[in-house]
């Protein structure tokens, strides 16, 4: 498996990465890492994540890895570096940009050349030469904080003119939601300009990792981003899996694609409830929400929990669906279709609802293109990209997944796909509750070679997971790296509001939903 | 003599009816609005609740406030509290009424409104200034659309107090005007955007960004916050009542009539509680608008106002 192969347009050898997702992977030097990514680029590929990793406890230094798409699938780029600098990507893929920040903060790596060298997941918190995931740091070694407790001096970006004023919100909010602080420039009402900052839940989850066997890191990874649990879970026991060259058995993967569909309908239904709450159509928060609750509470009786934490583990998954189970599932699947159905109309149909929706916070397919916008948001801005349907592992190869996507952009397609999207995960759900396969839960995960490396590459409900996993040996983790689809879509977000009004941003904001938890690590 | 002191009682009956009830007057809205929510709700007795935690809380005040934003809390009462004086919500004999009429109680409003936005500015937050800016906004449009509603039964009865236009509409031989009916839906218009209700803010929002009212007392706590809750609750009862004295007067006692005072409470009660059911719907049905949507919801308010005018003064309907 792992002899070289060729790529059309890449002039080195790739190896296989063995496991569900289509991957391979190449080391190469400074030039062909910006041959490669324009290369990707050129050919209407895309970025996944960039990380680093330090080998000084391998007896090797510190690499760079870049995960892009292109027609063959994922290729996972990794760059040796000799002196702790290597090229800048942003040119190229413009979300690149805070991927190598966040590789500045944290391993002192630094992309030359890069436009914005501000710091992204370091606040105030350690001092600028303490660098967390470089291995001669060690975790018990409580970092000094720089300017204990007082808040940093970030350099936002500022607009000069007659009449604009800043507007400053978060991070802390009135209402209870994750922290991230806004700086708009406003003209009256008019956005000019909005810059985002993140990283105040930065919580040294990738560190954690390393101190972890493969099986305590599936709890840690289920609890990356709380909404997402099922597909972080997934993606890392993918990642595990793969590493250790092990396929799960057949009913665990198909259990897998149920609890990951019932989260994204979960999710789906929560966030149309809050969308029409938004637009102070409180009704349809009431409407949704109860079909929400009624999915929630089926979980826990068959699974165990709310969220279903827990239930994906490497190997398979942890707890079983019984034959009245899933009768009851099958039931459960028509009275929420009905509503949804209902519910739809009443949306359309509403038309304060549609003002507010239509046009607002419009990213047209052009823009998305160019920025990267990915997942949920993507789909709804004509970014046609679904790795249930374009790379599938088991079970969706079989299922025949039909992608939902709109060109409009703005904040009634990604209404729309949401509507789509939760009526096919219905269908999905049904279709697999009557062709579940039997046979075992889960397998004993072997351990992996020291160095092995796996990825897991899961569409969650937001867009696609990935985890990279390096094997230090065993079943201990030398390096795990979590990617949000959140790092791609938090930036367009910035550009999504522009020319809208200021009360019209948490709706557009709520229409992305994005998760600041599973991007701060 | 006698006839102050009665007028006097009745006063002090009405002001106190009004103050005391009005957080029950929100409650029932907000229940109503559970309901067509097909959630259970808080109780109509929620309020009260509110008003009781936040009075026993410790009140924490921003370093750089002055005066303004300690007053203003009680200034928005004080306000709240005399117009509920001088609107006749279940007699028209009032000893205050002389004192003030329906422009008097425009300006009323408008001084409840200035302390708040003032009070939203002194202590510096973007909100702060957001929500005044918005609340200005606001108020630029709903303050003449509601004074133009006051001119068509200011003509009708030929006095600009609220006591004799009562007595006019309501103790007179009965007549249905038409131009009240144009009226009566600028003034529901006016209602909804002076309250700070569903669709030209959401009284029940945690999104600052979106925030008209709200922003205004984000900065406030325990019992200035509770006072301007008491305020907000007063507000919308008296409106309720100016609503009902202008346009459903009927019920309504005259003077030294008090055997029939406890009847008079009770269609008082029965009107604001279909009232209150009204507005409940209106806001469950509808959505919140784009901000500068609203000063095409306020010039329509105008416009029918304006439209009932005309018809009065050129038609004599």
């Amino acid at each position: 498996m792992n002899h070289g192969m060729r790529v059309d347009g890449y002039n080195f050898e790739f190896s296989g990465i063995s496991g569900a997702v289509t991957a391979l992977r190449a080391t190469v030097d400074a030039t062909q890492w910006r041959e490669t990514c324009r290369r990707a680029a050129f050919d209407g590929g895309r970025l996944v994540a960039l990380w680093g990793s330090d080998g000084s406890d391998a007896g090797a230094g510190f690499v760079v890895h870049v995960a892009l798409v292109i027609g063959v699938g994922l290729i996972v780029i990794t760059l040796p570096l000799a002196d702790e600098r290597y090229p800048d990507i942003s040119d190229i893929f413009p979300a690149a940009g805070r991927m190598q920040r966040a590789v500045r903060d944290l391993f002192g790596l630094v992309a030359e050349g890069a436009a914005d060298e501000r710091p992204w997941l370091r606040h105030a918190a350690w001092p600028a030469d303490i660098f967390p995931l470089r291995k001669d740091f060690s975790n018990h070694q409580s970092p000094v904080t720089s300017q204990s407790g007082a808040a940093d001096d970030y350099p936002f970006v500022q607009v000069a003119g007659d009449g604009v004023h800043e507007i400053a919100v978060g991070p802390v909010h009135a209402g209870t939601i994750e922290p991230g602080h806004f700086r708009f420039s406003v003209v009256g009402e008019r956005i000019l300009r909005l810059e985002e900052r993140l990283g105040y839940k930065h919580k040294g989850i990738e560190k954690r990792f390393e101190q972890m066997d493969f099986m305590e890191g599936a709890q840690l990874a289920g609890r990356i981003s709380g909404d997402s649990t099922v597909a972080y879970a997934w993606a890392y026991a993918m990642a595990v899996e793969s590493a250790a060259g092990l396929t799960p058995p057949p009913r665990a993967a198909w259990l897998r694609a149920i609890l990951l569909e019932r989260e994204r309908i979960a999710n789906h239904l929560g966030d149309l409830g809050f969308l029409g709450n938004d637009a102070g159509l409180a009704f349809g928060l009431t409407q949704f929400s109860s079909l929400k609750e009624d999915m929630l509470r089926l979980n826990y009786e068959l699974f165990g929990h709310r969220y279903l934490m827990d239930v994906v583990i490497p190997g398979g998954v942890a707890r079983d669906l019984s034959a009245d189970g899933l009768a009851r599932m099958q039931r459960e699947c028509d009275a929420p279709e009905r509503t949804v159905a209902r519910l739809k109309g009443i949306y359309d149909e509403h038309p304060g609802l549609q003002d507010r929706f239509i046009t607002c916070g419009r990213v047209t397919p052009e823009l998305a293109a160019r920025l990267g916008l990915t997942g949920l948001a993507g789909r709804a801005s004509g970014q046609a990209w679904d790795l249930r349907v374009e790379y599938p592992c088991v079970p969706y190869g079989e299922l025949d997944v039909r992608m939902a996507t709109h060109r409009n952009g703005d904040v009634a397609a990604r209404v729309t796909v949401r509507f789509e999207e939760v009526s096919e995960s219905l269908r999905l759900i049904r279709e697999m509750l009557a062709r579940m396969p039997s046979g075992d839960l889960a397998l004993p995960v072997p351990a992996a070679a020291a160095g092995a490396f796996g990825v897991g590459w899961i569409e969650g409900w937001r867009g696609e997971v990935l985890i990279a996993l390096e094997a230090a040996g065993g079943s201990s983790i030398r390096r795990l790296h979590p990617h949000d689809p959140s790092w791609q879509n938090w930036p367009v977000l910035e550009h999504a509001v522009l020319g809208n009004i200021v009360p019209d941003f948490p709706l557009i904001n709520k229409s992305f939903n994005l998760s600041y938890s599973g991007q701060d690590l | 003599m006698i006839k102050f002191i009665e007028a006097l009682l009745s006063q002090l009956a009405q002001t106190m009816l009004v103050v005391v009830f009005a957080p029950l007057m929100l409650g029932w809205v907000n229940q109503c609005r559970a309901w067509l929510q097909n959630r259970s709700g808080p109780g109509v007795l929620q309020p009260y609740r509110v008003l009781h935690k936040l009075f026993h809380k410790d009140a924490l005040i921003a370093h750089n406030a002055s005066a303004i934003f300690r007053s203003a809390p009680y200034i928005q009462f004080g306000c709240m509290a005399l117009a509920a004086s001088i609107v006749p919500v279940v007699e028209t004999n009032l000893a205050f009424s002389p004192a003030a009429d329906v422009i008097a109680l425009v300006g009323i409003f408008a001084l409840a409104r200035v302390f708040s936005s003032l009070a939203a500015m002194d202590i510096g937050t973007s909100f702060g200034s957001l929500g005044a800016r918005r609340e200005m906004l606001v108020a630029s449009l709903s303050e003449p659309a509601l004074l133009m509603v006051f001119f068509t039964p200011l003509l009708i009865a030929q006095s600009s107090s609220l006591t004799v236009i009562v007595d006019t509409l309501a103790h007179r031989e009965f007549a249905i005007y038409p131009s009240l009916a144009f009226a009566a839906v600028a003034f529901v218009m006016v209602l909804l955007a002076e309250n700070a209700r569903i669709p030209i803010d959401n009284p029940s929002t945690h999104l600052e960004l979106t925030m008209i009212h709200e922003a205004l007392i984000l900065e406030y706590s325990a019992r200035h916050l509770a006072l301007i809750e008491w305020a907000t609750a007063i507000k919308l009862t008296v409106y309720c009542a100016i609503g009902i004295a202008l346009f459903l007067p009927w019920g309504m006692v005259e003077a030294g009539d008090w055997p029939m005072f406890p009847v008079a409470v009770g269609i008082l009660v029965a009107k604001l509680a279909l009232a209150g059911a009204g507005l409940a719907v209106m806001e469950t049905v509808s959505a919140k608008m784009r901000i500068f949507r609203a000063p095409e919801f306020l010039g329509m308010a105008f416009l029918f106002a304006v439209l009932g005018l005309l018809i009065r003064l050129l038609l004599g309907a």
